[in-house]
């Protein structure tokens, strides 16, 4: 008896086997997000492979630094995996326009996005759609709520206030006040320039005067910025030259810095490794009558390899990214990006949450250089990256900075 | 039936002198070969809505007189120009002193100073970077706590994110991690210097220093002029790995590390919001190139050929 059912059993286990290995079909996904890793396969991919047995998706990431060269070379090569995930306006438009990113406008669930989501993702005049848009992080500030308590510190509101803050944890001398550094460059431009920038070249409307030509660089709402980077110098902990992106994160989630200019996607990280309380606070308005605007950056996006073979499967698995279902586990399997559908999601997160509440008290804009103004040589997204680095090493002043970024632009770009 | 009737004193074809000859050919063509040709056959292009079209030089125009490229090409240039002066000045001059106490006869536990001076070079770039990034690293590095101690230890700068002190920083680890491999070409070539020569100098009177000086050091040029190029050559390929791992395709503070190697691979594969171009890239990769090859050639044509190989 026990041996008849072994060999039933063991028929039925071969069976499936053979069964599953002949019909299904495996697509792969491309991402920077390596960190997610165990997000997509532990919570979101199993969810989508119980109701779709007969596909198999692998979520394989590179990192994010390396993504964009290492997927490139990839397409050019013709290895690259079934779904790209798709880095917004300028940079997945070229590889829409090389061909390397198909059409999906036929998704029916698009609908599900708002215009803004998905202008990120469609050509200039909106008539075709390369990726579905999945999700966005807010920029703001996280501070060590213990030590705010400790030293008896309000979040502030306003810029003298966020100096005000600064100098006391600087006097203070138990905290380095702000951890960032610039060696890394990126986290000057990202976290620094377009992180405080909106409040000062007020959102929408100072990005869309640049790509319009009503405005220059060397205006002055954009040079403050600049102003306010060499500010913030004399913040920064020792070495801060030398100090790259991930010294910055230890240094704040070890407890040794109280102020981080940061966004929302640190969150799940940092509410692992930091043993302390965390709070948000939105980058800072200029002064107590002035509105407050956030970087609230449409992010990420998620299509189709216009060379992929299996085309069906990738159809349904994009479709099924419109679904509330996955911007519900997206939200909250992966707190701090936020679903850019219209579906209506509860965060659970307390953090992200906080981030999300900025979104009712702040205008909302993207990233300065991201639409438009990134597509010639140089990219001004990279530009900022050194030019914001040398404008807090000190190597550079903020009115020569302005002027060498418009110069630049003004080298391809013509409104 | 002509051919019988050929005097037959005509040596025969040694066909295996191809078949022996065959296989590095053929490698060499398939991976050096063809790949230097299709990426100067490429620079010779540029991209545009059909594709791309062939618009001669006009690339290399560009990248010398656009002053987008320009400024880059010849900050790399000059790096690169600087990279080698400092191999030269330090990293050789260290190998061979080195090299010279090691090759003297009655020096005990040369074979351990040997390999712990050669170990290094054996290390992944990538481990050296990251290692020295953190010994150097005002966060967390072994290095202020080692200079307090010191009583120096306001000299400390964080030196890899200073534009004034990066790049010889990074040539200074590089020195750490290369200096056996010059060093090992000068023992070689001193330990093969004939004992003879040397007795006959000592019987004439001279001391160790002049001997090193007088006999050695002449004996031993080719080998200078060998390991010369070779730091050349280095500067220009192998500089890449080092600089990426520690400062970044960026190559910062403010490109004060960028290398040719370091602007090739921006200029090919792209960097973050800058796109990748692939026709500019094989342009910047054949000026490498033509850089290396007329260093070469000046070498070939006026190093070597004055070069006397004594013979014992």
């Amino acid at each position: 008896m026990a041996i008849n059912a072994m060999r039933s059993g063991l028929l039925a286990v071969g069976m499936c086997l053979t069964g599953t290995a002949a019909a299904q079909t495996v697509i792969s996904i491309e991402s920077w997000r390596a960190e997610d890793q165990a997000i997509w396969d532990d919570l979101i991919l199993p969810v989508f492979e119980a109701q779709n047995p007969d596909i198999d998706v692998q979520f394989k990431p590179t990192t994010a630094t390396e993504y964009n060269a290492a997927l490139n070379a990839r397409l050019a090569g013709g290895t690259a995996g079934d779904i790209i995930t798709c880095r917004p306006f300028d940079n997945a438009l070229a590889m829409y326009e090389a061909g390397s990113l198909a059409e999906i406008g036929s998704i029916a669930g698009l609908s599900n996005f708002s215009d803004v989501a998905k202008a990120a993702w469609s050509t200039d005049s909106g008539d075709a759609k390369f990726c579905v848009p999945m999700a966005s992080v807010i920029h703001g500030f996280m501070y060590n709520k213990d030590a705010f308590a400790e030293l008896e510190i309000e979040v502030p509101k306003t810029e003298s206030d966020f100096y005000a803050v600064l100098d006391k944890i600087k006097e203070d001398g138990t905290y380095i006040p702000m951890a960032m550094g610039t060696k890394d460059q990126w986290e000057a431009a990202t976290m620094g320039y377009t992180n405080v920038g909106p409040s000062y070249w007020a959102g929408e409307e100072g990005r869309l005067a640049l790509i319009s030509g009503d405005a220059k660089l060397t205006d002055d709402v954009y040079v403050q910025v600049f102003e306010q980077m060499a500010k913030w110098t004399s913040y920064l902990g020792n070495g801060y030259q030398a100090q790259g992106y991930t010294d910055s994160q230890n240094l704040f989630t070890l407890g040794r810095a109280a102020i981080y200019p940061t966004g929302s996607w640190e969150i799940t990280g940092f509410q692992e490794n930091a043993d302390f309380e965390l709070g948000a606070f939105a980058p800072p308005r200029k002064d107590a009558d002035s509105k407050c605007y956030i970087s609230d950056h449409t992010d990420i996006g998620i299509g189709m390899n216009a060379a992929t073979e299996n085309k069906e499967a990738v159809m349904k698995f994009l479709e099924w990214t419109t679904s509330a279902e996955f911007a519900e586990i997206l939200t909250n399997a992966a707190p701090g990006f936020f679903s850019l559908s219209t579906h209506d999601i509860k965060v659970e997160n307390a953090l992200a949450q906080e981030f999300v509440a900025m979104r009712g008290e702040c205008e909302p804009t993207i990233r300065l250089a991201h639409q438009i103004l990134s597509r010639g040589e140089p990219a001004l997204g990279n530009q900022l990256w050194t030019l914001t680095a040398n404008v807090i090493n000190g190597s550079q002043t903020p009115e020569d900075a302005a002027k060498e970024a418009q110069a630049n632009l003004d080298g391809w770009f013509k409104p | 039936m002509a051919n019988t009737e050929r005097p037959t004193h005509r040596r025969p074809i040694r066909w295996y002198i191809l078949v022996f000859l065959a296989p590095a050919t053929l490698i060499y063509t398939i991976f050096a070969i063809y790949p230097i040709l299709e990426s100067l056959r490429l620079s010779l292009f540029q991209a545009n809505e059909n594709g791309a079209t062939f618009e001669g030089l006009a690339n290399y125009a560009r990248l010398i007189q656009e002053p987008y490229w320009a400024e880059q090409f010849w900050n790399a240039f000059k790096n690169n120009v600087l990279l080698f002066l400092m191999h030269m000045l330090i990293q050789n001059p260290i190998a061979l002193a080195l090299a010279a106490l090691l090759s003297v006869p009655t020096l005990k536990g040369a074979a351990v100073y040997r390999t712990i001076l050669f170990l290094p070079t054996l290390l992944s770039v990538v481990v050296v970077g990251f290692i020295w990034q953190l010994i150097l690293s005002p966060l967390w590095g072994v290095t202020p706590a080692f200079m307090n101690f010191l009583g120096v230890g306001s000299f400390f700068k964080p030196w890899l994110g200073l534009e004034s002190s990066a790049l010889v920083t990074v040539t200074l680890i590089s020195i750490w991690q290369y200096v056996g491999i010059p060093l090992m070409l000068f023992y070689a070539a001193l330990l093969n210097v004939p004992e003879e020569t040397i007795e006959a100098a000592r019987i004439d009177g001279l001391n160790g220093w002049w001997i090193f000086w007088k006999v050695k050091l002449p004996l031993i040029l080719p080998s200078l002029g060998l390991v010369g190029i070779l730091t050349y050559i280095g500067n220009f390929t192998a500089s890449f790995d080092l600089i990426y791992s520690i400062q970044g395709g960026l190559a910062g503070p403010d490109y004060s590390t960028d290398v040719m190697g370091t602007f090739l691979f921006r200029t090919f594969f792209g960097f973050q919001a800058q796109l990748g171009d692939v026709y500019m890239g094989a342009t910047v990769a054949s000026a490498l190139f033509f850089i290396i090859l007329i260093g070469v050639a000046l070498y070939l044509f006026g190093v070597q050929r004055r070069l006397q190989r004594y013979e014992s």
